[in-house]
């Protein structure tokens, strides 16, 4: 029974709660059991709490009982650990929050109680999210299922790892500049960052406030929808989050059907996306994918988004620039790490943080403090908001000419545990290809579109404003005639 | 030399909301520490700020009273510092664009010993929404300092002033206005003693004539007039001393000690802090809509200048008369009050200006909590217009209203106080009065016109001061000829 449920779809665990084959306790133990068995070595969860998550599984099965049951009643999901979640321990992936207990709830996490979800524990993640590869996490790295010498990606590298291991049905994710795209193409996953605004921040520690959207990451596209359908909607404690109707983002899957379903959409190729600095594996993954798009009916447009080179710069002002403000508030005070012995107050403030944030933390908090001084403010911050204009303009001008864009998510395939570690701009050139939607705020995906080296490969759909319901039609309509999407990595059985 | 003290303004005006600017915790004064604290006023990681409308529109209404520029769109930016009672690290503000634009406000600045009263206007440079920080509290607990939440996130409208003022007497008389307006567009409380209304001063001095802006120095956080007086006076006298001794003037922020009646620098400007201030990316921009202000504009009550006008045209008061009932919506309203039961607008305004200012000054009462009614002094008027009381008689009934011994007429029946006007009976006083007083007669016809009042007077005192003074003259006159 185990096999069939841990590679489950969540429509299909659906089914067998509804049907009583499985209860959620039984679903529930499983995973739990498998965590126990793989998580000391891969290291995805680090909080776990057994009683908890027993206790909604039983309260799902009692709603289940009672005939109150939806989509995802009393399926298991990992939570990023950069949602707050009542009662648990919530770190960040730092040192800072290593003893922080939320006392209130996430909207994210709020959203999927309210369905009677389970919450299977929290997953680890780089330090509040900055990093490329769960290294720089204070609990220590991610394992890569695929192989162990390798990293998952990050920032969301344990959720990747947990999906990718089936540690659980499905997990969150956050993703500031591809921290649930470039994980979910390292471990072989589907993973979605929608527009900006959709899913709510309320309760999601903050990296970088105008850049920052939660996400799915799941084994399907159709998995995906189905925790959209939980995840998007207005809050209102988020003055950032679009007030628009609620959708059904498994709307448009049934339709793709017939053998070239996605006849007449125009998928964009931008020629920056395929040129220099691109593996060669990759490469030819990226395009036998695309071949495979043509099969089903996409016709493919050549564009450009001249100023995409401009990403990483531009990002690599403005994300730390926010960052520096928001991680001012773990100042020793109220909550977090303090030092043991001080002299006074300042003497509190540089202790309690030099000792609460790890390197690439205060590298982040550096740069950003230093772009918004006084007399580099113009050249450095507001600089860059143009140049963010100039990207989003891009995207606009793309999307008259093609309904989705395509493209490989990272760079490369998972690179091996410390080789990029002390190189740090090594590291920042793994988002090249995702940074860009941040900044545009636009929605983007990753999919499983096959190996290289016997490692996964994702291939990048962008979609415009809103368009993550046919984004998810596109990618379902490759799902259903591939089964990169299928696999799962060996040993861990 | 002849030195120009040179003087700007930035108030702090706590906003009478029901909630924080950015948070729905309470903002009552006065609450055990942390207990209005929630989880934005602590800034718990992952928590947003989401903009409480009220204060907005205290923003807005403060914008229409002071005829200014009110933003189509403004921003909220952060301005970072590190201080325990600043729990996010950073306080939301508005630097680059603020709700409120240039405005003015006309001040009053009373007479002194060397010259006259006069009215100035006083530029208003801009208006911001803001939030407070928290307190800390020192001693609560031995050796050590404690942090006290319930403030943080309260809202804030920080009013800045052009460099307009000559004089603390002209610094003095604009936050009395300002204290007076913002209390009159029912935006702030006013409670100076618990910081609902703070001043910052910002002091310099120049040689006479010339047009070159001295290097200020700010006192902070002022809380009473006088003490702003006394600060402000002696800051400059401190700064022209300086620089006659061939000194210079750092900038710096100083601190008032009231015990001393001196100011101390608390940190020189040097030192102070880089704020990075940029757009808070938590918060859209702010955008006020032509709908939004019409809407405001309909909420706001008559302002002082519009009912000061009023007053002269409709009751025929003098310009003084208007401007002092118009002071204070507190005044203009208990006269409006007055009125409205039926008294004569001009007793009415002597009566507010005189005996009941008097005595409120002399008890220390606010008018809102006069034992007087603005009705029963409506009535005490109305029984002096009808002759049933004389002036004299009336102070005595406005004592007995005071005390709180019954309504107007009980008093004038319990007193006895209700005055003679039977002609017959003062017409037989008055025989008496000159039957008695035959000397007195004779002076007046005499030429002594003196002699008239006394005769009046004993008339009255006959009477036991009930009969009715101008029909005494007339018999008297009458019986005299």
């Amino acid at each position: 029974m185990t096999n069939s449920i841990i590679n489950a779809s969540l429509a299909q665990l659906s089914q067998m709660l509804a049907s009583k084959q499985v209860s959620s306790v039984e679903l529930t133990q499983a995973f739990l059991t498998r965590i126990q068995q793989h998580n000391p070595t891969i290291n995805a969860y680090i909080a776990l709490d057994n009683e908890k998550t027993l206790a909604q599984a039983q309260a799902a099965d009692a709603r289940i009982a009672a005939g109150d049951a939806e989509a995802l009643t009393g399926i298991p999901f990992a939570q990023k650990d950069i949602f707050c979640a009542k009662g648990w321990k919530t770190t960040c992936g730092s040192k800072m929050l290593a003893n922080f207990v939320a006392p209130y709830d996430a909207h994210v996490i709020s959203q999927f109680d309210a369905v009677g979800a389970v919450n299977l524990g929290k997953t680890n993640m780089d330090e509040f999210a900055m990093g490329s590869s769960n290294e720089t996490s204070y609990f220590g790295g991610v394992k890569n299922p695929w192989d162990f010498d390798r990293v998952p990606g990050g920032s969301s590298g344990g959720s990747a790892a947990a999906v990718a291991a089936r540690l659980c049905a499905a997990a969150t994710g956050t993703d500031t500049g591809g921290s649930i795209r470039q994980p979910a193409s390292l471990c072989g996953f589907t993973g979605l960052k929608p527009t900006y605004g959709l899913v709510s921040r309320y309760g999601m520690i903050a990296f970088a406030s105008s850049l920052d959207q939660a996400g799915p990451m799941a084994k399907s596209a159709e998995d995906c929808a189905l925790m959209m359908n939980v995840m998007a909607g207005f809050d209102a404690r988020d003055s950032t989050s679009l007030d628009r109707p609620k959708e059904d983002y498994t709307r448009g899957l049934s339709a793709v059907t017939g053998s070239q379903p996605l006849k007449g959409l125009r998928v964009g190729l931008p020629k920056e996306y395929f040129a220099t600095g691109l593996d060669a594996g990759v490469s030819k993954v990226v395009q036998d994918a695309i071949a495979e798009y043509r099969k089903l009916g996409a016709e493919m447009v050549d564009i450009s988004l001249p100023n995409s080179q401009l990403s990483i710069p531009v990002y690599y002002v403005l994300a730390p620039a926010e960052a520096s403000s928001n991680l001012s508030r773990y100042d020793g005070v109220r909550y977090g790490h303090r030092t043991a012995e001080y002299d006074d107050l300042l003497d509190m403030y540089m202790k309690s943080r030099a000792e609460g944030f790890g390197a690439e933390v205060k590298r982040r908090i550096l740069i950003g403090t230093y772009v918004l001084s006084a007399g580099y403010y113009d050249a450095y911050y507001l600089k860059a908001q143009q140049i963010r204009r100039l990207i989003a303009q891009d995207f606009t001008e793309a999307f008259k000419q093609c309904d989705v864009i395509m493209g490989p998510t990272a760079p490369s395939t998972a690179f091996k545990a410390g080789e990029k570690a002390d190189d740090p701009v090594a590291m920042y050139l793994q988002d090249v290809y995702t940074i860009a939607t941040n900044l545009a705020g636009l929605p983007g995906m990753s999919i499983p579109a096959g190996f290289s080296n016997g490692l996964p490969v994702g291939l990048q759909i962008i979609g415009n404003y809103f368009d993550e319901a046919r984004m998810l039609d596109v990618a379902h309509a490759y799902q259903q005639v591939t089964d990169w999407h299928q696999a799962m990595p060996k040993g861990i059985e | 030399m002849e030195w120009e003290v040179v003087i700007g303004l930035e108030t702090h005006t706590q906003l009478k909301t029901n909630t924080k600017i950015f948070s729905g915790a309470s903002t009552t004064y006065g609450a055990e520490p942390n207990t209005q604290a929630c989880e934005v006023s602590i800034a718990l990681p992952g928590v947003l700020p989401v903009l409480n409308k009220q204060a907005v529109e205290c923003a807005i209404k403060f914008g229409l009273a002071i005829d200014a520029e009110i933003a189509p769109r403004s921003v909220f930016a952060r301005k970072n510092y590190f201080y325990p009672d600043l729990p996010k690290g950073y306080q939301i503000s508005q630097y680059e664009l603020p709700v409120v634009g240039k405005g003015k406000l006309t001040i009053q600045v009373p007479a002194t010993k060397h010259s006259e009263a006069y009215e100035k206007t006083i530029h208003i440079t801009r208006a911001h929404l803001e939030e407070d920080a928290g307190k800390s509290v020192h001693g609560a607990v031995e050796g050590m300092s404690g942090i006290d939440l319930n403030r943080a996130g309260t809202p804030l409208l920080e009013i800045v002033t052009e460099p307009d003022m000559r004089s603390a007497a002209e610094a003095v008389a604009y936050a009395k206005k300002l204290h007076e307006l913002v209390q009159w567009i029912d935006i702030c409380d006013g409670n100076m003693q618990e910081g609902s209304f703070r001043c910052d001063v910002n002091v310099s001095v120049r040689p006479k004539g010339s047009d070159k802006l001295g290097t200020r120095r700010e006192i902070k956080n002022l809380n009473s007039f006088k003490f702003m007086q006394q600060a402000i006076e002696y800051e400059a006298q401190w700064q022209i001393d300086t620089l006659e001794d061939g000194g210079k003037i750092q900038q710096a922020t100083v601190l008032f000690n009231p015990d001393t009646g001196e100011t101390r620098a608390m940190r020189s400007k040097e030192e102070a802090n880089d704020y990075r201030y940029f757009p808070d990316p938590d918060l859209l921009p702010l955008a006020v809509s032509e709908a939004d202000k019409a809407r405001v504009k309909a909420l706001m009550p008559e302002l002082p200048e519009a009912m000061k006008a009023r007053f002269e045209a409709q009751h025929g008061l003098s310009s003084y008369d208007a401007a002092t009932l118009t002071a204070s919506r507190d005044t203009a309203d208990y006269f409006t009050a007055v009125v409205q039961a039926g008294a004569e607008a001009k007793p009415a305004a002597n009566w507010v200006m005189g005996a009941l200012s008097a005595k409120l000054n002399a008890e220390e009462k606010t008018i809102q909590a006069s034992p007087v009614s603005a009705v029963q002094l409506a009535q005490l008027l109305k029984r002096i217009q009808d002759n049933t009381i004389s002036n004299n008689a009336a102070k005595q009934v406005f004592d007995a209203l005071w005390a709180a011994e019954g309504d107007v007429d009980a008093i004038i029946a319990a007193k006895g106080l209700k005055q003679e006007s039977d002609s017959g009976a003062i017409e037989a006083i008055v025989d008496e009065v000159l039957a008695a007083n035959p000397a007195m007669v004779e002076e007046f016809k005499a030429g002594k016109e003196k002699a008239f009042n006394a005769l009046v007077g004993q008339a009255m005192k006959a009477s036991k001061g009930k009969a009715n003074p101008a029909q005494v003259n007339e018999i008297l006159k009458k019986k005299l000829s």
